[in-house]
């Protein structure tokens, strides 16, 4: 089973971004369960939402406690709590910024983990850029998509497809495009970007 | 509103010969064709303003509609000595449910006629003042926020009469109930803002509100068939004395109705869409004392002495009245007098507007 | 056909499949976008039928009795607060035998006021007379109401079925929502046995004073009776039709040879099911049972599970543990009564040749995650012998014990849960939400 938390606020389609990832494996014949932390709807709050894959049924309805990969569509939360808290040794984190992990303040904590698995990607720039609205997730699923391999990009187009129409969809396709391309350049370089601040 | 002005008087009474009158315009109840919604064999209190009303309201409907109706009845006195187990003196499909949902309920059944396409059958939802008043007004308001297409009929008896006369929102200030005793120094029913529910229905301005009393059921008659002209919200209001919790003589029942009226603590009058389209002007007015007199829920304002601070007080409030809605034709307004006859062609509520 | 859906969405789609005439809606987390869902069908024109927004949850049940008892298949949705606000209308619908068919999106009920899940609403209602059905999975949750019609309507009771509020109604499952065209086949048109045809007049709601109304209700247990006949067939018929098990009155996992039980409801189950797999390759004999049908409550299908561990030689006792979504104070268990007397009914039967040994576990309240951790700690001390007869899963004893250190100390100690907030919010770290 792999599991993904995504972290973000109110606003900003953490809860969509679980639900579309879902949807990708779905179209792979996968099972999918996505979910957010529940609360009040407030604009602007953090929120945290999972996603849940597996080949088998998904039969538990738990909080994922021990994700296999983070999905951290906005840095503001970095310190304000324990947003790493459970990430598996040997586990993901696609951070949207454009600046790197160190230097956002992570460099210790980048240095304790498989630096190709850590991303920082500039997933608003690109949703500004080609829908016009800083909403990351499509972007981030296409990095998700690049740095993991646990979707392919083809299942997240279409899960976009789906569920949105126009020029929103043709939007968030695009970016969701770029960001892959993005993450896959970076993986084949196989340069991290944070060593360099140490 | 199509209608035309008849005089009628008889000298020494205020009854009025059906037979100065044509045919078609007889009073619903002196036909054998009549529908007898309620039937006899209820079990209620001899004098009972209600049962009068109640059986006036629903023949009156009962014709408007041909026979479709489904009526939905609060909890209450008109529920219960009208269905005593295993018996019901309803011949017409009924149904109650609980005390405060009448016009939710009621709002349901509408919902399923008209999702059955059943346009032909017509809703009826009746309960006494605590079911309206008090505990179904936010149901109520419900109702008539949404323009369901329902007729509410509220009996007001002034109290919880069912369970033992106690007091309900719209009981009159210094009446005397089981939880308004008249002892000490303020004795009976407080003072407060009262809540006049016809007012609240014409703030919503739903299509029709009325007031009326078992003292005039031919004027009774016609506000209820004049409701079913209507689609959506509609509201009738009907003083009906009873002679158990107002300590009144049975035989006093329609009297007592009178006076409510004549004195002005009672206005009757008939509102479209929020504004008032015309109100029954008194025709020989009377201080409040009479009114009150009749009734030992008010004993204590004359015995051991009179206390003419508190019914100076209401007599205020039925002055009030008088001066709002121009009932002495001294008064000049728009009002015309208090006419009504034959029942007028049907058109529903957007026309009416 | 096959969907990944949001529970509510999934639900909102069967629901509208079944037809239903007079759908009633107010909002209350975390229904809502049940209601939102069947709304938006109504108003496109894609479902035929009634839709009122209502000014309470009063209203909605109520104008679902009218709606039923004029003749249209009825519907409504609500939770916590909301159905506690709405049960006289509740046991009104039961006693007046309309086959109405509510969800009850499963959540706390205040005070402390919370929007999270446990089965304290539910419970609250457990005698009013409606069938109760609990779902373990959005597809079983999707599923029931298609069956809740059907056996409501054969009846002519009304059927609540339950579902995990957030942890089913915001989850995105997979889920096989039923086709029109299977519905239609399954469900038949209403046809009531009372209803209000100016047509052909009756009362109905008459007063029954003490010469009838023991009979009365006495119809309202024998419909209950009809019911545990009545829910396996109907399940059995779906399964025919639709090609998956769902429904029915109880689900047993891997029970057959199991030392250590685990009774539950709802959602829960899943993660229980994880753990008694973990535990099984750990060579402990677990297993579960799911009570899919709370009310009635399913005595002879329970013994039938339970009982049907083989006895072993060993004369160890069976352990059962019963998992309380909902806490009944001043009472040893809700569900834990229920099996209790289930298990003590006399029937005839020889009692089982093992000591029984149960055991409640008040677990996930307002919404606090159960999970395989603290289920497996717990079981791993049910096996060893030292689980308490009654005990709250992951309890915080430090937060207790100062508010009672606070309670001792000073007569205006203030409200509880305030101080409590108070205390949580200085000693826990940033909390991920």
């Amino acid at each position: 089973m792999f599991q993904v938390r995504f972290h973000g606020r109110g606003g900003q389609g953490v809860v969509t971004a679980a639900e579309l990832l879902a949807s990708a494996a779905f179209r792979e014949d996968r099972y999918a369960q996505a979910f957010p932390s529940f609360g009040s709807e407030r604009m602007g709050a953090p929120v945290t939402s999972f996603c849940r894959i597996d080949d088998r049924p998904i039969r538990t309805h738990e909080p994922v406690t021990d994700p296999d990969v983070l999905l951290i569509q906005d840095p503001t939360l970095l310190h304000q709590a324990d947003l790493f808290a459970g990430l598996k040794p040997g586990g993901y984190v696609l951070l949207n910024s454009t600046r790197s992990f160190g230097e956002l303040g992570l460099a210790e904590f980048a240095a304790r983990r498989d630096s190709d698995r850590l991303r920082t990607l500039p997933a608003s720039n690109l949703a500004m850029a080609h829908l016009g609205r800083p909403l990351p997730g499509a972007p981030m699923l296409g990095g998700l998509a690049a740095l993991t391999g646990v979707v392919g990009l083809d299942a997240v187009l279409a899960a976009i497809a789906e569920r949105f129409t126009g020029k929103v969809a043709a939007g968030n396709a695009v970016a969701a495009r770029a960001a892959f391309e993005f993450v896959a350049a970076e993986q084949a370089t196989e340069q991290p970007k944070e060593k360099a601040d140490a | 509103m199509p209608y035309e002005r008849i005089k009628f008087y008889q000298t020494g009474s205020f009854a009025a010969g059906n037979r100065l009158l044509p045919e078609d315009l007889h009073s619903i109840q002196s036909s054998e064709a009549r529908a007898n919604t309620l039937t006899c064999g209820h079990r209620a209190c001899q004098g009972c303003g209600e049962a009068l009303g109640a059986r006036y309201a629903l023949d009156a409907v009962m014709r408007a509609t041909k026979g479709k109706l489904i009526a939905v009845n609060a909890t209450g006195c008109l529920e219960v000595f009208s269905t005593p187990f295993p018996e019901t003196s309803w011949q017409i499909a009924w149904l109650h449910s609980l005390f405060g949902n009448a016009p939710a309920v009621a709002s349901g059944v509408a919902a399923a006629l008209k999702a059955m396409g059943r346009t032909d059958v017509r809703v009826v939802a009746q309960g006494g003042d605590g079911g309206t008043v008090d505990i179904g007004m936010a149901c109520l308001s419900g109702m008539f926020e949404r323009d369901d297409d329902v007729f509410y009929i509220c009996y007001d008896n002034q109290a919880y009469m069912n369970t033992g006369v106690q007091r309900s929102g719209a009981t009159p200030p210094a009446a005397r109930t089981a939880t308004t005793p008249a002892v000490g120094p303020e004795p009976g029913n407080n003072f407060g803002q009262g809540k006049n529910v016809p007012l609240i229905a014409m703030a919503h301005e739903i299509p029709y509100v009325a007031t009326a009393t078992v003292a005039d059921l031919r004027d009774l008659e016609y506000k209820a068939t004049r409701a079913m002209d209507f689609h959506g919200a509609r509201y009738l209001h009907i003083l009906v004395p009873c002679p158990l919790g107002w300590g009144s003589s049975p035989a006093d029942t329609i009297k007592v109705a009178r006076l409510a009226t004549e004195s002005g603590l009672f206005p009757v009058f008939e509102a479209e869409a929020g504004q008032v389209t015309g109100a029954t002007p008194i025709r020989r007015r009377v201080p409040v004392t009479d009114y009150l007199r009749l009734q030992a829920r008010y004993a204590h304002l004359f015995r051991p002495e009179e206390r003419t601070d508190v019914i100076a007080r209401i007599q205020a409030s039925a002055d009030r009245n008088i001066a709002r809605f121009g009932l002495l034709n001294d008064h000049k307004t728009s009002h015309p007098e208090r006419v009504r006859l034959a029942p007028a062609p049907h058109h529903d509520s957007a026309e009416a507007r | 056909m096959l969907k990944q859906i949001e529970g509510s969405r999934a639900v909102a789609e069967a629901v509208a499949a079944c037809r239903p005439q007079v759908i009633c809606a107010y909002p209350i987390t975390p229904q809502t976008h049940i209601v939102e869902a069947l709304g938006a069908l109504v108003k496109s024109g894609e479902l035929n039928a009634s839709f009122m927004n209502v000014e309470s949850e009063f209203a909605a049940m109520s104008a679902v009795i009218g709606a039923s008892a004029a003749g249209a298949r009825a519907y409504t949705a609500t939770a916590s607060q909301g159905l506690l606000y709405m049960s006289e209308a509740v046991y009104n619908a039961a006693g007046l035998g309309l086959p109405v068919v509510m969800t009850v999106a499963n959540r706390a009920i205040g005070a402390p006021i919370n929007i999270w899940n446990d089965h304290s609403d539910a419970m609250s209602q457990r005698d009013a007379g409606w069938i109760q059905l609990y779902a373990e999975t959005n597809q079983e949750a999707a599923d029931l109401h298609v069956q809740a019609f059907r056996i409501a309507e054969v009846l002519s009771n009304p059927v609540m079925v339950c579902m995990d509020g957030f942890l089913l109604t915001h989850a995105s499952e997979r889920v096989d929502l039923p086709s029109q065209g299977q519905v239609d086949a399954f469900l038949p048109h209403y046809e009531p046995r009372q209803v209000l045809d100016p047509a052909d007049p009756v009362s109905i709601g008459a007063m029954v004073g003490p010469e009838a109304f023991t009979e009365v209700r006495y119809l309202a247990a024998e419909r209950m009776r009809q019911a545990l006949g009545l829910i396996p067939t109907v399940a059995a018929s779906f399964a025919g039709q639709f090609g998956r098990p769902t429904g029915g009155l109880v689900r047993p996992y891997r029970t057959e040879d199991a030392e250590l039980i685990v009774v539950a409801l709802g959602s829960v189950l899943g993660t229980i099911k994880d753990a008694v797999d973990e535990l099984r390759d750990d060579g402990i004999r677990a297993g579960a049972l799911g009570i899919t049908t709370f009310r009635p409550f399913p005595v002879q299908a329970v013994r039938e599970a339970l009982d049907g561990a083989s006895a072993t030689t060993t004369g160890r006792p069976r352990r059962l543990v019963v998992i309380e979504r909902a806490l009944a104070p001043g009472s040893d268990g809700i569900v834990t009564a229920d099996l209790r007397a289930a298990l003590s009914a006399p029937d005839g039967r020889p009692p089982h040749p093992r000591a029984t040994i149960i055991s409640t576990v008040v677990a996930g309240l307002g919404g606090r995650a159960v999970t395989r951790k603290s289920l497996l700690a717990m079981l791993a001390s049910a096996a060893r012998g030292d689980l308490l007869p009654f005990s709250f899963l992951d309890l915080r004893p430090d937060l207790i014990e100062a508010e009672l250190a606070r309670m001792r100390s000073a007569r205006r100690s203030g409200p509880s849960a305030e101080n409590m907030l108070r205390d949580l919010s200085a000693t826990a770290p940033g909390a991920l939400g």
